[in-house]
């Protein structure tokens, strides 16, 4: 056993936080308040390497780990809730699917773009009637010729209104059972018949772009078929379970935030002649925070380190998810509670930390599908 | 061009420091490159891309100061060298710092020293100027620009708000003032690349230095904190009756008048 970072864990956290603290921090409010997405930021995140962090090198990444890459999305979630969903949807599922299925050709042609900082990919699974039962998929791709004609409705993609290339999932057949052939393409989207509309008014993560996407004859050449047409369903499977670790991070650097502020005014807020960090019943909340965001920590390092010992990791990418933002959640209710009044104002942060940390108790998979999915994991 | 940067290893002055049996608590304190040494780095990067040549940064610590060199190199530095006095060493000041350093440039070759105008720690500001007349050449303090032309060096240097021009051939030394430059994050794929880039350690041994040729020349009485800073003092009432007040303060209480 050893609970050490390497040098280059390390290294990233410092400099990933100090990039957060001193550019992001001073617009995090303002970022959150007009629900604009910060696309500068995702510039500058792009030069740093923070874009490519999990790809290897020759196909325009940094060559780092999954552990720094969780590391990052939890520093950049400590500071904004909505960057870090952005990012972390860029890497973990605009990115990464691309990385683990893509042909050599496809690597070069959209990965290397993403990898390397020079936009954003995007993923669009989830449709009016279909989330995460995939079998609901309704979107179609049908082969005419050398391209794939696609058609259908996305909604809820992250990051698709500045996007490059959206992976898509559509239904290409159907099995000798009678069940549908998911399949996975790469639309890059400046296709003609492609229409991304960004009209979501959202509680939290605001700044975080979220767009409807509608197909419609949308032409793409059959090489842009992501890995095994067959295996479009376990491709994302794999996929989704990459991303947990990155959603359970953001709800680490979640909690953090939540426990770091709720902490500080409790030593500084005084009532009753001392400060109320002096008081058990704060106290206690403080304690329970401290443990979770730590025991979340834990979890999610973990999850992270098995995906990059190339060990089977479905099961602890589900607990981390599930726990991490339940945490998340948790710690930002209860600092609102220690803050008072004062933590029911915008300006104090803790109620945006609130509203961030619930989309993360839905999006890539709600608690109770982590819940399902562990559940499989068990046998039952 | 051959390029070195004297880097130090400090604790972050940002964060709580605290005091116990007269030294530094390091145990909870947060370690940095020395800021100041952070615009040295910056500006070598600067100099070795417009320039070509090679940048070596060189620190005095223990062990824990690789972490500051791997940063230094992952922000751009090609090698590093810490030379590790944490068994020979027990108590220094800036004249054994400079004795080694002295030992450590005796057969090196080198166009450009760069260091911080002070660290943030004690602050003394000695080191780059007291190497500099150890090794014979030119040193310029504080400086706020920095061009290279051949053997001829133009320099802007911060002297109290105003600025003064100087023209110096190389080799010089440069100590770094805030405002000379914006230093970089080190980008990740500079992180994994600093992996590879050579660190080399060295021991007193290695620069036939004994430990009686670095004891320090002074000897440290005390270390403590400021005091708190007390509340402050509102004056009440008619300006004129608070003008009286205020002077009658500085002149019997604060006595500064």
């Amino acid at each position: 056993m050893n609970f050490e970072l390497t040098k280059e864990q390390e290294m990233t956290r410092k400099m990933v936080r100090d990039f957060a603290e001193s550019v992001i921090k001073p617009r995090t409010i303002e970022i959150d308040q007009k629900a604009e997405f910060p696309e500068d930021i995702f510039d500058e995140l792009g030069k740093l390497g923070l874009l490519g962090i999990p790809f290897p090198e020759e196909y325009g990444g940094s060559g780092g780990d999954t552990l720094m890459y969780a590391i990052a999305v939890e520093e950049i979630g400590r500071v904004c809730g909505s960057t870090g969903l952005s990012y972390a949807a860029a890497v973990s599922l605009g990115a990464s699917p691309i990385y683990y299925f893509g042909t050599e050709e496809q690597k070069q042609k959209f990965l290397v773009p993403l990898a390397s900082g020079k936009g954003l990919g995007s993923f669009g699974l989830t449709e009016p009637n279909a989330g995460s039962d995939a079998g609901g998929t309704e979107t179609t791709a049908e082969l005419v010729g050398d391209e794939y004609v696609i058609n259908g409705e996305k909604c809820f993609i992250t990051n698709a209104s500045f996007a490059k290339t959206i992976t898509v999932t559509a239904v290409t057949g159907k099995d000798e059972k009678g069940k549908k052939i998911i399949s996975a393409l790469i639309v890059p989207t400046d296709a003609e018949g492609l229409t991304i509309r960004s009209a979501y008014d959202k509680m939290g993560v605001r700044g975080s772009d979220t767009a409807e996407i509608i197909l419609e004859d949308v032409r793409v050449p059959k090489e842009n078929l992501l890995g095994d047409p067959e295996k479009g369903f376990k491709q994302f499977l794999y996929t989704l379970d990459g991303g947990r670790i990155s959603i359970a991070a953001l709800g680490l650097g979640i909690a953090q935030a939540a426990y770091e502020k709720a902490l500080a005014y409790a030593k500084e807020r005084k009532q009753f002649g001392k400060p109320i960090s002096k008081f058990q019943a704060i106290q206690f909340k403080l304690a329970d925070m401290a443990m979770e965001v730590e025991l979340a920590r834990n979890m999610v390092y973990k999850a992270a380190w098995l995906k990059d010992q190339n060990k089977p990791f479905t099961k602890e990418s589900a607990f981390a998810k599930l726990y991490a933002t339940e945490t998340a959640f948790r710690a930002s209710n209860q600092a609102i509670q220690i803050h008072g009044g004062y933590g029911y104002m915008r300006e104090y942060e803790v109620e945006r930390y609130l509203r961030d940390a619930k989309l993360l108790e839905i999006g890539e998979g709600t608690s109770e599908i982590q819940r399902l999915v562990i559940a499989r994991q068990l046998g039952c | 061009m051959n390029i070195y940067v004297l880097m130090k290893r400090t604790f972050d002055t940002e964060e709580k420091i605290v005091i116990e049996d007269g030294r530094i608590d390091e145990e909870g304190a947060e370690f940095i490159i020395n800021p100041y040494d952070e615009y040295a780095i910056e500006e070598a990067i600067q100099l070795r891309d417009e320039h070509g040549g090679e940048i070596t940064v060189v620190t005095i610590g223990g062990e824990d100061a690789e972490k500051q060199l791997r940063t230094a190199l992952a922000m751009g530095a090609d090698k590093s060298v810490l030379i590790n006095v944490e068994d020979d060493v027990e108590e220094s000041d800036q004249f054994t710092t400079v004795k080694i350093l002295e030992a450590f440039f005796e057969d090196k070759e080198y166009d450009m020293i760069l260091a911080g105008n002070v660290a943030i720690d004690q602050a003394s500001g000695q080191i780059g100027p007291r190497l500099a007349e150890s090794l014979d050449i030119p040193c310029v303090t504080t400086i706020t620009n920095l061009e290279v032309d051949g053997d001829k060096a133009k320099i802007e240097r911060d002297v109290e708000g105003d600025v003064e021009k100087i023209e110096v051939s190389t080799p010089v030394l440069v100590t770094c003032q805030q405002g000379l430059n914006e230093p970089r994050y080190p980008s990740l794929p500079g992180i994994m690349k600093a992996k590879k880039k050579p660190l080399e350690e060295l021991e007193l041994d290695d620069l036939d230095l004994d430990e009686d040729d670095v004891e320090p020349k002074t000897k440290t009485i005390d270390v403590f904190l400021p005091p708190e800073k007390e509340a402050g003092k509102i004056l009440e009432g008619e300006i004129d009756d608070q003008v009286n007040e205020l002077v009658g303060l500085l002149r019997n209480e604060a006595k500064v008048i």
